[in-house]
Formats: C-alpha cells, sequence, structure tokens
C-alpha cells in the first residue's frame, strides 16, 4: 500500500500518484467508505485518451453509483484488472491493490496535498 | 469520484436537527454510518452492507427500526373503525394475530403499507414506515371520528428492535431476561410461548421486567422477530441480544435491510408504493377485502377498477453485476428503436444470488414472465427477463 501523507488528491475524492510520467490514479479510503461494499467498477480501456474532470469510469456498491473521474488529461496505460475481477479491494486496499488505472500524463493540474485533502472531508 | 448523498459519517452530520434513534449512543459506540431516513438518522451500515446481508441469510442480523410508526386504538368499536380505515379485514384477525395491511386514499392509491397487531380484544397497534406515521395517524384518527375507539400516537414511546435469520430464535431463547407478561412469567412460560409462536403472530412479553411485545414478523425473507418495547429498554435488549448471540448476532443497518427486502420481494413505500398506485397494480389485490361488509375508505374507487394499461409492477433478473437502479427506464428491445415500457423502482446487485435484480412498473403486454426487456443504465441496454418474485426464498 502507497503511504496516503506522500499522494495527491482532488476534491471529487480520487488519489494520485505520480512516477515520472505516468500518474497512478484510485479513490480514498474516505470515498470507499462512503460507496459502501463496492460491487463493480467500470474502466476505460488501456490506449483510451481522457480528459480531465470528465467521467471516465464508474464504482458502484451495494446501494449506489460513483462516477470516476478523470483528474488529469492523457492517456490510459493500464486499467487495474483486478479490481475489475474482485472490486471489493477497492474497500480492502483503496490506496494499494485497489488502485483503478495509470495515465500517462504531460502536465499535472493542481492538486490537493494530503492535510489539504483530510482538512476538505473534516478529518 | 462522487459518492452519491445520503450517507454521512456521525462527525459530519452532528450538528443537523434530525430525530434520533433511542439506541443512537449504541449505534455511535458501535462505529455505525449514518443515513438520514424520513428525518431519522438511522444507521446505514456498521461495518460491510454484504457481510450484514449475508449475516441475516445465514446467522441472524440485528436491526434497529426505532423510527418505524405505531399507532395504537384502543375501544370497543377499534375493530370496526380499522374495517372501514384500512383495505383489510383486521376484524377477522385473532388477538395475537398479525395482519399487512393498507391504508388507501379515498381514490384508490396507497398511503402506507402496515403491518396491524390485534394485541387484544379491544385493541391494535398499526405499525407506519416512518416517513408516512404522522399521516397515517392523522387519517386513523379522522377516519376512526364516527367509532368509540380511542386513536393514539405511541411512535415516540416504541423502539422496535429486528432480530432475523436463521438463528434469531435460538439466540432469543438463549438471551437471559425474557418471561411471559402475565401470572407464571419465568423463562420456561417464555420458551414455550416462543416454541408455540407461528409466523405473524405475537404475544405479550416482558424484558427484565418491562414489557416487550415479541412478534414473528419481518421484512428480510429469513425467520426471525420483532420487538416492540419502551425506548429505555432498547438499549439494554440490544447489548443482552449482542452478548448473548456472539458471533451469531451481527448489528445491520439500513443498506442491508434494502437488499434483504428486495431478494424477498417485498415492496418498499416510496419505492415500489406511492399515492398513484393501485394495490392491484403492485400485486397487493389480494390485501384489498372488497368480501367484507361495510364501506372502506377506497372501496368505490377500487371496485370501479382502472385503466387496462396501468402499469403493473414486476421483478427482473438479469445476467453480470452492472445493476439497474430505481429511476433507470426499461426499454422492449436493446435497439435504437426500441420503445419505453416501464421503470425500475428498485434493482441492486443481489448480493445472495450474484446477479442483478429489480422490480420495475412495466406496460402489462410485457409483463409475462420469461419475457426479454432491456434496462438502460445509464446508457447501457442490458438484457433482462420478467420473473416473478421472490428472487430469493429460503429453504423452508
Amino acid at each position: 500500500m502507497t503511504e496516503p501523507s506522500a499522494l495527491q488528491y482532488t476534491e471529487e475524492h480520487e488519489w494520485i500518484d505520480v512516477d515520472g510520467d505516468v500518474a497512478t490514479i484510485g479513490i480514498t479510503d474516505y470515498a470507499a467508505e462512503k460507496l459502501g461494499d463496492v460491487v463493480y467498477v467500470d474502466l476505460p480501456a488501456a490506449g483510451t485518451t481522457v480528459t480531465e474532470g470528465t467521467v471516465v469510469g464508474e464504482i458502484e456498491s451495494t446501494k449506489s453509483v460513483g462516477e470516476l473521474f478523470a483528474p488529469v488529461n492523457g492517456e490510459v496505460v493500464e486499467a487495474n484488472q483486478a479490481v475489475v475481477d474482485s472490486p471489493e479491494l477497492v474497500n480492502s486496499d483503496p490506496f494499494g491493490d485497489g488502485w483503478l488505472l495509470k495515465v500517462r500524463t504531460s502536465s499535472l493540474p493542481k492538486l490537493l496535498t494530503h492535510d489539504e485533502y483530510r482538512t476538505l472531508v473534516g478529518e | 469520484m462522487t459518492p452519491e448523498p445520503g450517507t454521512t459519517t456521525p462527525e459530519a452530520s452532528a450538528a443537523a436537527v434530525e430525530r434520533l434513534s433511542p439506541l443512537d449512543a449504541v449505534h455511535r459506540a458501535a462505529g455505525a454510518s449514518f443515513t438520514d431516513f424520513a428525518g431519522w438518522q438511522m444507521p446505514v451500515r456498521y461495518s460491510s452492507d454484504l457481510a450484514e446481508h449475508h449475516a441475516v441469510r445465514t446467522t441472524s442480523g440485528l436491526f434497529d427500526l426505532s423510527h418505524m410508526g405505531e399507532i395504537v386504538l384502543i375501544g370497543p368499536d377499534a375493530a370496526a373503525a380499522l374495517d372501514y380505515a384500512l383495505a383489510g379485514k383486521l376484524s377477522a384477525i385473532e388477538v395475537g394475530q398479525a395482519k399487512y395491511s393498507l391504508l388507501l386514499a379515498e381514490d384508490g392509491g396507497i398511503i402506507d403499507d402496515l403491518v396491524v397487531y390485534r394485541t387484544g380484544d379491544d385493541r391494535y397497534m398499526v405499525v407506519a414506515n416512518a416517513s408516512n406515521a404522522a399521516v397515517v395517524a392523522d387519517e386513523l384518527r379522522s377516519r376512526a371520528a364516527g367509532f368509540d375507539t380511542i386513536v393514539s400516537d405511541e411512535s415516540d414511546d416504541v423502539a422496535l428492535i429486528a432480530l432475523q435469520g436463521p438463528d434469531a430464535r435460538a439466540v432469543l431463547l438463549e438471551t437471559p431476561g425474557f418471561g411471559v407478561d402475565g401470572p407464571g412469567n419465568d423463562a420456561d412460560d417464555f420458551d414455550a410461548a416462543i416454541e408455540a409462536l407461528k409466523y405473524y403472530r405475537a404475544f405479550p412479553a416482558t424484558f427484565e421486567g418491562e414489557p416487550v411485545l415479541v412478534a414473528r414478523t419481518g421484512y428480510t425473507g429469513e425467520d426471525g422477530f420483532e420487538l416492540y418495547l419502551a425506548p429505555d429498554r432498547a438499549g439494554r435488549l440490544w447489548e443482552s441480544l449482542r452478548e448473548t448471540g456472539g458471533s451469531r448476532v451481527v448489528p445491520c443497518g439500513l443498506a442491508s435491510r434494502d437488499t434483504l427486502r428486495l431478494e424477498a420481494g417485498m415492496p418498499l413505500y416510496g419505492n415500489e408504493l406511492s399515492r398513484d398506485i393501485r394495490p392491484a397494480q403492485a400485486g397487493l389485490g389480494r390485501v384489498v377485502a372488497l368480501a367484507k361488509d361495510g364501506d372502506f375508505v377506497g372501496r368505490e374507487a377500487i371496485e370501479a377498477g382502472q385503466a387496462a394499461d396501468a402499469p403493473v409492477l414486476v421483478g427482473l433478473a438479469a445476467e453480470g453485476r452492472r445493476a439497474a437502479r430505481a429511476h433507470y427506464d426499461v426499454y422492449d428491445g436493446g435497439g435504437a428503436d426500441a420503445v419505453k415500457v416501464g421503470v425500475i423502482t428498485s434493482g441492486a446487485l443481489s448480493p445472495t444470488l450474484g446477479h442483478p435484480v429489480a422490480m420495475a412498473y412495466v406496460s402489462p403486454e410485457v409483463s409475462e414472465v420469461g419475457r426479454e426487456l432491456f434496462l438502460d443504465i445509464r446508457g447501457t441496454r442490458i438484457a433482462a427477463s420478467v420473473v416473478k418474485p421472490p428472487f430469493y426464498k429460503r429453504d423452508a
């Protein structure tokens, strides 16, 4: 699992881990907790071009549907098939095995620090 | 990522002006997440919707339903008043019996669905949905005006705990502190009363000396019990059931309650039932006792019948894991020229069955069992078959 304090965040409750020009994207423990048990994840295929702020996937729990927004512009290099096969990974390990997408991007928008995100969600 | 609104953590909701269950402190200590339900802050889950759902199907689950309304009618005409006020023939049930019924509007629409307990020759308790409790109390008062009966809304003075699942009976029998209300009043009498208690029956008992109505009723598709008692006793009872049951008793929130009742094919007011729906549309025609003597509110409209093309409630089962949800449209085909034939009222990926299930109002001409319909899941059409609820039925 990635150390949450080392990640960047969006107001849409996504975390972003940047390694070179590839951003790994997932949703936060707070978002996973809010959704409840995740039972279905729909992700864009590798090669898909995504635009910051647009809906690129869905995360469904027993009770509700969450939309996944692309936090950056770029091209999907990998979608996490393990999460598609075992959606409960989003709940059990949101910052680790529950990651969703790897996106190749040339620039990052302004993102929140861990402290800023924790303030946003009132923790 | 935008989780839908509706669930809040205790921290986030602390400032909200909402009604709290008498078990609120117990739930907060247990780390529950809360949801606003009909103006109440109630547990939506304690840890996992799915774990709670499965617990009810395999061991047992404990629910706080203290938000529900309890309206009591007392008087020589209580039975006659209910025969006039409700769709069913409540005078026909015995003391100790319960009956599912409907409160209809003059036009035949459903104001609420109810469980009515006959607790004495001249005494009934009407259990209403939380969202409708005040309306039901008002309607019962005005409909009972010409009868010799007193109608009182006891909702604030009654807590409700449900213990549901295959282990519910054993746990209830093992839990110390129960007796029957009346002469004798010891644990052996309580055990005998539980052994003799049939489905949709209730008896007056005591828990640690205080009255509790023990009913074999529920809303999960499992065997189980609903326990009505004073709010200040609810915490003790909750803790005692948990201590006795250990891992066999899992506290359950409203999220699992919803998937459990959906699998069991039970309608939820606000989803399947509303003022715009007639009982026959919802498959509840049998609940309306047209054969009973005398007038009742809604009789004229029900006898007049309804339009032949009025939508009817069906069950839908699909493959895969992608669930259609309430308000999603139903089509008669998968192509661009398909015609919309209905709307989903409840839908989820069934935790027990592992595939999507839904209830929907559809045109009568596409409502036959086996018919293939298509569910529009945010732009994608998924094939589904019309099936007859319940989706899940426990082994007898």
